[in-house]
């Protein structure tokens, strides 16, 4: 085995036919950055180190798994250890592979892997952290594996490796001889080549990587051939869905015409498990039919009399108060309330299960896959190492595929019913018994004095969120699952004070985070805890300027902390047209955030002349996030918080109503339509430093104040509660 | 078992089923075509907009009895074998998607947009109301307009 190190990486070969390497990945030093202006802030946690950060290290002894192999026809694999939902990661991480190899992106294949419990901590795809995680080592294993060809060209021709070129996968010598890599795959893999010096390129030689590219998998996803779960052939797996209880965690006490539900047309097989009752059938329409037929009489669930106002008053008497001021300190307050709101993937959870007596093999979009495969091994009592789960690029996730519990039931019901299956949620119980943003209360209180703003406080009072997927493997998951909710409430904060953090200099700045502990199917939805308590920021940003008497981009420029920052900010300003003349009723609104190393400008247009029908009619975004893989990839990022944010702060949320939202599908879970989207969006990327920031759920909370100040802009109005147009305007359907 | 034939992508099929099962599930389930997703189950969110005679239609709440002896194309019937139609081919240019699942729905939608009104305005794409829950909606809408202005 050949093995070389350069600075901290090192690459080893793997033993195969064909040419496969593996690189290590050392600590990553951290370098903090500096700040200046104003009234100095002190560093929050989340500016010395965020989140990503503590993935990364937490990631890196097992980073050296990263596999990348070329085959006899030069086409170069690699096994992603993340899950793709639409984020347009193989992409990106295609793009690392053919740039550092000199090879053209469609040689490059990338497969999602297979939960991998070696890999720790190494294969949960969220916190915006992908990129930033894999840059490096995909970069660096890629490398390895053209030096290994290009040696072994070498070789071959008894030259130099120096005097070598690569173009398009193809190595050619200075006197016109050329081998392709398929050609020097076997010798690359099998030869005793001597240390290598392995080097990525520079930024600066980068021809692919910085360019806008598109999708690896367009094709696949314009012409139907993209395969999902329930779109795979596993032979022999049939349709089945779970009818569920009328309010949320509530258990099955006795199915009362089970005999009559069997009979009916295509059904296969019923089964209670502890989630609902099962019916499996020959086409998901009968399933439907059947799980609707079925008479259940139902125990409690874990949130029965509770709605809404109850959950609002419990938050509000949780958020703490804020400090007492003397009368003459000058300050700008507001309370704020924002609504739960489901992940809604237009995939509902799904999953294929195949349970044997000896063997399982489950089939989900997983981005926490290690923990489920724990979890599923557990439920049908076998090893670990017996069941396979396959992580299958899914229908978006926003969060929500972090949690496994479509896998969870499928497996269950295959060992029950003793025949492989296909599980879907309906829309119905996807909205009702899926995952939610928990809602939150937020106060707010800035303090100000001869133009400075002196201090900054706020209390944020949220729903427990979830997580106890944990870092993506079963030992973080099962501290996180601690009694009491000890684990998780610790995994609350952390995660808290590793995002959360102002991009102001406002004197002395506070944010803290006070959980209440209610059971309901939460989780981290894009942004996690950003959007809402970023995004209500933003709003009391904007009153302080107008109480300074300061236009809102203005006001910014001069408390933001870096020129960096300001850029961004000047670009959104000065493409948006800021200050432009509107209609009545019409009004531009800024927003700004920083996170996980990038920042983010959002300015909209909107139209509220019917202040219950806004519409943002156009949007400019600007974002610095360090070194960018794909600015195609990045726009579409940015375009989808910018979505997301309106949808959010207009008209999208979930009302609780005695233990269950009222709302069950998209006709009633008002996200954005295209008669709601922007008819004119303008996205700038910066390109900036030379390591990549995170940037899938960078864009929310800029977006959300961008929205809502325009909104309060545009109807003189001081939004406090969101979404802002939040009616029940429907009929619930049936529990 | 009542049996109904009619075609879909140009194959003449023949599927034994109940008269009210939904053709979604005899495309998905008993004829293994799957580019049709199922998102809803009510024609609210779009995602398995397919055509029936030409018209876009929601086959999640279209009978299969209905489409007897007509012409169902899905999203996989929509090019000409390998050569993609001017709406995929704006919608590869855009790089329109980003989770896909709801994207042939949409496209089938835009091409029977574009059957309709050859030079759509913006207000004739805001009718389009399939869901993207990945946010895509401005690419979607210069997708349409390239393809649009392509065909002239």
């Amino acid at each position: 085995m050949s093995r070389h190190s350069r600075r901290r990486f090192l690459t080893y070969l793997v033993a195969a036919p064909t040419l496969a390497v593996a690189t290590k990945l050392g600590l990553d030093a951290y370098a903090p950055g500096s700040a200046d202006a104003a009234i100095p802030t002190p560093p929050a946690p989340a500016d010395l180190v965020d989140l990503g950060d503590l993935l990364i290290l937490a990631g890196a002894p097992t980073a050296h798994m990263l596999v990348l192999r070329v085959d006899e026809e030069g086409l170069v694999h690699f096994r992603l250890p993340r899950e793709e939902v639409g984020q347009g990661l193989t992409t990106a991480m295609a793009m690392l592979v053919a740039e550092e190899l000199d090879t053209p992106l469609d040689h490059v294949r990338v497969r999602l892997d297979d939960a991998r419990p070696e890999l720790l901590f190494n294969q949960l795809t969220g916190s915006s952290n992908s990129v930033r995680s894999l840059y490096d080592p995909v970069r660096h294993t890629a490398a390895a594996a053209r030096a290994r060809l290009v040696r072994a060209a070498a070789r071959q021709w008894g030259l130099d490796a120096q005097d070598l070129t690569v173009r398009r996968g193809v190595v050619s010598a200075p006197d016109g001889r050329t081998a392709s890599y398929g050609s020097l795959s076997a010798a690359a893999a099998s030869l005793d080549l001597g240390p290598l010096v392995v080097r990525p390129k520079k930024a600066s030689e980068h021809t692919l990587v910085g360019t806008p590219t598109s999708r690896i998998d367009a094709r696949d996803l314009v012409t139907g051939r993209q395969v999902y779960t329930l779109d795979l052939d596993v032979p022999g797996a049939k349709p089945c869905m779970v009818r569920r209880p009328p309010t949320i965690n509530g258990t099955v006490k006795s199915v009362n015409n089970e005999a009559a539900v069997r009979a009916m047309p295509g059904v296969l097989d019923v089964v209670t498990i502890d989630t609902g009752v099962a019916v499996v059938a020959e086409t998901f329409g009968q399933a439907l039919d059947a799980k609707e037929a079925l008479d259940v009489s139902w125990g409690p669930g874990t949130v029965d009399g509770l709605s809404d106002r109850d959950i609002r008053a419990r938050l509000k008497a949780a958020t703490p108060s804020l400090d007492l001021l003397g009368p003459l300190v000058k300050k700008v307050e507001g309370e704020f309330d924002f609504a739960f709101v489901g992940h809604a993937p237009l995939e509902t959870n799904s999953a294929v299960a195949d349970v044997r007596a000896d063997r399982a093999e489950i089939w989900s979009g997983l981005k926490s896959p290690i923990v489920a495969r724990a979890a599923i091994a557990e439920a049908v009592g076998l090893p670990a190492s017996k069941v396979t789960v396959h992580v299958v690029q899914a229908g978006g996730s926003f969060g929500r595929r972090l949690f496994h519990d479509a896998a969870l039931e499928a497996a269950v019901v295959s060992k029950k019913s003793g025949r492989p299956i296909r599980l879907m949620w309906s829309r119905i119980d996807d909205t009702r018994h899926g995952r939610m943003r928990p809602a939150t209360h937020h106060r707010i209180r800035a303090t100000y004095a001869a133009g400075q703003v002196l201090s900054f406080q706020h209390r944020v009072a949220a729903v427990e969120t979830d997580f106890r997927h944990g870092l993506g493997d079963a030992l973080t998951a099962a501290a996180a699952s601690l009694p009491s909710g000890i684990g998780n409430a610790t995994f609350a904060q952390t995660l808290f004070l590793t995002t959360v953090k102002s991009p102001y200099h406002f004197g002395i700045t506070t944010q803290t985070l006070t959980e209440v502990p209610i059971r309901m199917h939460t989780g981290s939805w894009r942004s996690v805890y950003s959007a809402n308590t970023r995004g209500a920021e933003e709003i009391i940003v904007d009153e302080l300027a107008a109480r300074l008497g300061k236009d809102p981009v203005t006001f910014r420029r001069e408390f933001l902390r870096t020129a960096r920052q300001r850029a961004v900010l000047d670009k959104v300003a000065e493409e948006g047209q800021w200050g432009r003349a509107l209609p009545d009723g019409w009004a531009q609104g800024v927003g700004f955030h920083d996170e996980y190393k990038s920042c983010t400008a959002c300015l909209v247009e909107i139209d509220a002349t019917d202040p219950k029908k806004p519409r943002v009619t156009r949007a400019v975004i600007a974002a610095d996030v360090g070194r960018v893989v794909n600015p195609r990839g990045l726009e579409a990022q940015l375009l989808g918080g910018l979505t997301d944010a309106i949808s959010t702060t207009l008209r999208a949320g979930l009302h609780i109503d005695k233990g269950l939202p009222l709302e069950g599908s998209y006709s009633q879970f008002h996200y954005a339509r295209q008669k709601d989207s922007p008819q004119d969006v303008r996205i700038h990327v910066i390109e900036g430093a030379d390591e990549p920031g995170g940037a899938g759920e960078l864009g929310v909370p800029a977006a959300v104040g961008a929205v809502a100040n325009a909104y309060a802009r545009a109807t003189g109005t001081r939004p406090r509660s969101f979404p802002v147009t939040f009616d029940v305007d429907f009929t619930p359907f049936p529990r | 078992m009542p049996s109904h034939t009619f075609t879909v992508n140009g194959e003449t099929v023949t599927v034994e089923a109940p008269d009210d099962l939904p053709l979604l599930w005899a495309l998905r389930d008993l004829l293994g075509i799957r580019g049709p997703k199922y998102g809803c189950g009510i024609d609210v969110c779009k995602a398995c907009t397919s055509h029936l005679d030409g018209e876009a239609v929601r086959p999640c709440v279209v009978p299969v009895s209905e489409a007897a002896g007509r012409r169902v194309t899905t999203i996989e019937g929509l090019a000409d074998g390998e050569k993609l139609h001017p709406v995929q081919e704006a919608w590869l240019e855009q790089d329109v998607a980003q989770c896909g699942y709801c994207q042939p729905g949409q496209i089938m939608a835009a091409v029977a947009l574009l059957k309709r009104t050859s030079n759509p305005t913006d207000a004739d794409i805001d009718e389009i109301a399939n869901v993207c829950r990945c946010g895509t909606y401005f690419r979607i809408r210069e997708a349409i307009k390239s393809a649009a202005a392509k065909a002239g």
